[in-house]
């Protein structure tokens, strides 16, 4: 008898699992991820070739690190935050037919948002060059044009990305591939906002 | 809209935005003190790590995702601390 009640909560656990698992599902199509984890791996090798130098001469990086905007960099950091919850908005609301009429505004919106990043970077770079910086000063600021001007081309490309999604949204019925194509695109946004979210404490912050 | 914006997801936006205020005030006056820029580093990398896992989880929607991809992710998200840390203290 007990053992009939063990199999059929086994059973019954097996089935709950089963429902389980059929609602999760990649975000995107598979290949995207592909992408993003080679992005995210490319990314911490500078990670980690940034801390190698620093660990060399830190009192120079520590010295250099003084002369940026730390300001600048925190807003930077809530820009992007924000316009990835907004990409999350629209994304919810593409998959529900009542409210899929405010997917276009949701991304564009994120667009907005996500532009005023590249508005705050390029006045960061005129207020470097301005005071006679430049990415051949020293090695440190080699390295923080090179990781924030790779960071900055990511953005560029992520707000394009998010301008076809906005147009992929004014679908009516967007199909299971529009779908995919817009969670892929949404999730590139996001890994925008993920780099940066190492990138401004690297090497605007620890010391 | 309301439907829209009610979700988990708001909340973490919540938490990202505090938490990056956090760390700024942490690098900006390195809130432990004068000469305690280890610890308080350490704690900004800490910080920097749990919002990129939560950016995963909750934007990229990852928490719903099959038990590889999300392994994966949350694989590279404690790989990157320790390279991080490590490379920080020791390089």
């Amino acid at each position: 008898m007990t053992g009939a009640i063990g199999l059929a909560r086994a059973a019954d656990d097996a089935g709950r699992n089963a429902s389980h698992d059929r609602q999760r599902h990649v975000p995107g199509e598979p290949g995207i991820w592909v992408l993003l984890f080679g992005d995210m791996l490319v990314f911490t090798v500078l990670f980690t070739v940034y801390l190698h130098q620093r660990g060399a001469r830190p009192e120079l990086f520590a010295e250099s690190q003084g002369a940026l905007n730390r300001a600048l960099g925190a807003t930077n950091t809530l820009v992007l935050l924000t316009s990835s919850i907004l990409v999350v908005f629209a994304t919810r609301a593409l998959r529900r037919p009542e409210l899929r009429y405010l997917a276009r505004r949701l991304t564009l919106g994120g667009v907005l948002v996500g532009a005023c990043f590249v508005g705050i970077k390029a006045f960061e770079y005129h207020e470097k060059i301005a005071a006679g910086i430049t990415p051949s000063t020293n090695e440190f600021f080699m390295y923080y044009f090179v990781l924030t001007g790779l960071h900055l081309a990511h953005v560029i490309i992520g707000l394009i990305v998010l301008t076809v999604l906005s147009t992929l949204a004014r679908k009516p019925e967007p199909t299971k591939t529009h779908m995919a194509f817009f969670e892929g695109g949404a999730c590139f946004w996001h890994m925008v906002d993920l780099l940066w979210i190492v990138i401004f404490p690297l090497i605007f912050l620890v010391r | 809209m309301r439907s829209v914006v009610r979700t988990n997801a708001s909340l973490i936006w919540l938490l990202l935005c505090a938490l990056t205020i956090v760390s700024w005030a942490l690098g900006t006056n390195h809130g432990f003190g004068e000469g305690h820029h280890l610890p308080a580093s350490l704690v900004i990398f800490a910080v920097a790590i749990f919002k990129v896992r939560l950016v995963g989880l909750y934007f990229m929607e990852l928490k719903m995702a099959p038990g590889v991809l999300r392994g994966l992710f949350e694989g590279y998200c404690l790989g990157l601390f320790a390279l991080l840390t490590a490379m920080f203290v020791f390089a």
